[in-house]
């Protein structure tokens, strides 16, 4: 009797592993699953034994903000690679998003011109920045669901597509002159002390999270990346599955897009080249797995926390903060070593 | 060799010439398949009634999974009938099976293994919260919770944990899964495609258990497999293919293996 499967054997507990036996793997369950936790909050705990002026609101304040235009690519990366893909263009979208809504604005190149002062107008140029980056998000997913290209070479096809229509838009200049009153209201704006990026980006890991872990979509998503042809035959579309999920990848870059507009009131061309790289590894530093069918938005919050925490702990206590990138790369090979050696155990176990 | 059905010009809904012959649940007569020029199905027969196992059986190359496609809408035939209840039908779809009630399952990649018993029991027809949320397409897991391991415990499977992913499980426990989730939805029948070929011997024993409770429900189950002893053990009645046809059919209890193999070989006395 191996004891592996429980058909028709009502005594089948009898074999389960004793209370201890029991209680010790739960606690290793959870230390593998969520180890990357207590790495941030030996991080954070370090970092404030060190310096005094690490934990305080003021600081924590300034980490968020750096992390929040992450954060939101971040939910939508998690859906891409749950669901097995990846993008890489978000970068450029992002950047896209923003071109597209200044030059809506009236916004001048070089030194800038103020722009329209129109709110209709505005707020129009705002949602066709985001939308165009849906549009990216759709050439996407219709390119990896239908073509079958891979999705790493057709994101990297669209981020330099998307980059160099920017770049062409504007003539390779960056858009400038965002209105002071909208870039304090918004970009800079506070909502009883917690800058509003912040909290845009909190709705958008508290939706995102509740969508993927409760709702059909999530379901599908996790479905898709564990195992497609399962999918298939249980009559998910998966097709039309994975062209959403990139759709929403790609607003969620357009939203980072016209906020990075109003944060920094220009439109930083080039200065976006590293973000879907640091997205993808804080998800992947989470623990979402680069194969696709497992992970989740509160992995990812702390995946992107990890470095922002870094950045600013390291300068605190004086150390170069170049070290930041080469911890987090680390943590990075770690993660990904961790996943591999989940399913070589797991491969091996059935 | 059985002499060739007869088959009529037109979808026998009423009972053919007067005589009270209650038509099998589920018939194919004279189906054909080419795929370019490779003869798959050449005029393949096959009946199966609910409440019995049906074992179909032939070398490899002899056309049951090709012919076991075409009856479960996942491939169309060039040419034949397929009849649900003495009517013909067009199974253009695997979607269009269900819905006669008619489920599969595949010998392998039947689960998504990160997702747990319910959500694989449940995928593709998540059940949905009430109102707003459930619009929203939010699950009630609850409910899929509690049905999943009713239609579990109905076929006699406990699990200790039904949250867990579903690779974390031994073989046997997620096959039947796959075959629970078939037959929860398969009202009228449901095939099996070599079910215990990855499995050990107790595993094997359990699907076999499984495959008898499914018929005693009042399913029709259409057993595929290579294994001889274990389709007389289990099966009511035994169809043979060979070279794209049905080259004979026994009753389970008169068959030897020595009689299967001899038809499947062509080597009838």
């Amino acid at each position: 009797m191996t004891g592996t499967s429980t058909t028709n054997m009502p005594d089948a507990e009898l074999q389960s592993p004793s209370g201890s036996g029991r209680a010790r793997r739960l606690i290793g369950n959870a230390v593998s699953e969520y180890w990357i936790i207590l790495v941030l909050a030996a991080l954070v705990v370090g970092f404030s034994v060190l310096s005094p002026s690490f934990a305080t609101v003021f600081n924590f304040k300034n980490i968020l903000d750096d992390a929040s235009l992450l954060l939101i690519m971040g939910v939508g990366q998690t859906y891409v690679m749950i669901s097995g893909g990846i993008d890489l263009s978000i970068g450029s979208v992002l950047v896209f998003a923003g071109v597209v809504a200044g030059k809506m604005m009236g916004l001048g190149a070089g030194l800038g011109a103020p722009g329209t002062s129109n709110p209709v107008l505005i707020t129009l140029a705002l949602i066709v920045g985001v939308l165009s980056g849906g549009a990216w998000g759709a050439l996407n997913g219709a390119l990896v669901a239908f073509a079958k290209i891979p999705p790493l070479i057709v994101t990297l096809g669209t981020l330099g597509m998307a980059f160099g229509l920017a770049q062409i838009i504007t003539g390779g200049d960056d858009l400038s002159g965002v209105s002071a009153t909208l870039s304090n209201d918004i970009g800079l704006g506070t909502v009883l002390g917690v800058p509003i990026l912040v909290i845009i980006a909190a709705v958008a890991a508290i939706v995102g999270g509740v969508f993927l872990a409760w709702s059909r979509f999530g379901t599908y998503t996790y479905a898709i990346g564990s195992n497609p042809e399962a999918a298939r035959r249980v009559a998910i579309p998966i097709n039309r599955h994975i062209i959403k999920v990139y759709i929403l990848q790609g607003l969620l870059a357009g939203l980072a897009g016209i906020l990075s507009l109003l944060h920094f009131t220009t439109t930083t061309i080039d200065s976006h080249g590293q973000d879907e790289l640091a997205v993808i590894a804080g998800v992947v530093l989470g623990g979402t797995s680069l194969f696709g069918g497992y992970g989740s938005i509160v992995k990812t919050v702390v995946g992107i926390l990890i470095p922002a925490v870094l950045a600013s702990g390291l300068v605190i206590i004086n150390v170069q903060p170049f070290w930041q990138t080469v911890v987090t790369g680390a943590i990075l090979i770690l993660a990904v070593y961790f996943d591999q050696l989940k399913r070589k155990t797991r491969a091996r176990g059935t | 060799m059985l002499p060739p059905t007869p088959i009529p010009a037109v979808p026998s809904g009423q009972p053919s010439g007067g005589i009270a012959v209650k038509a099998p649940f589920l018939e194919a007569r004279e189906i054909s398949k080419n795929y370019g020029h490779v003869v798959a199905l050449n005029g393949a027969s096959f009946s199966a009634e609910q409440g019995e196992v049906v074992a179909l059986v032939g070398d490899n190359g002899a056309g049951k999974s090709t012919l076991v496609k075409q009856l479960a809408g996942i491939e169309q035939p060039d040419s034949g009938h397929i009849l649900i209840d003495g009517q013909e039908v067009k199974l253009t779809s695997p979607e269009v099976a269900r819905h006669y009630g008619i489920e599969i399952v595949y010998q392998d990649l039947a689960l998504a293994g990160d997702l747990n018993t319910p959500e694989n029991m449940f995928l593709g027809r998540e059940i949905r919260r009430g109102g707003v949320w459930g619009k929203m397409g939010f699950l009630n897991r609850p409910k899929m919770q509690a049905e999943a391991v009713a239609t579990l415990a109905r076929l006699g499977v406990t699990l200790k944990d039904p949250n867990v992913p579903t690779h974390s499980l031994s073989g046997g426990q997620q096959q039947s899964i796959a075959v629970a989730r078939a037959v929860a939805f398969a009202t009228k029948a449901v095939f099996m495609d070599e079910p215990t070929a990855a499995l050990g011997v107790n595993q094997t024993r359990r699907v076999l258990d499984l495959i008898r409770a499914v018929r005693d429900a009042g399913t029709a189950v259409i057993l595929i497999s290579h294994n001889m002893p274990e389709v007389i053990e289990v099966a009511d009645r035994i169809e043979v293919l060979r070279h794209g046809r049905r080259v004979a059919r026994f009753r389970a209890e008169d068959a030897t293996v020595s009689d299967l193999v001899a038809a499947m070989t062509g080597d009838l006395g």
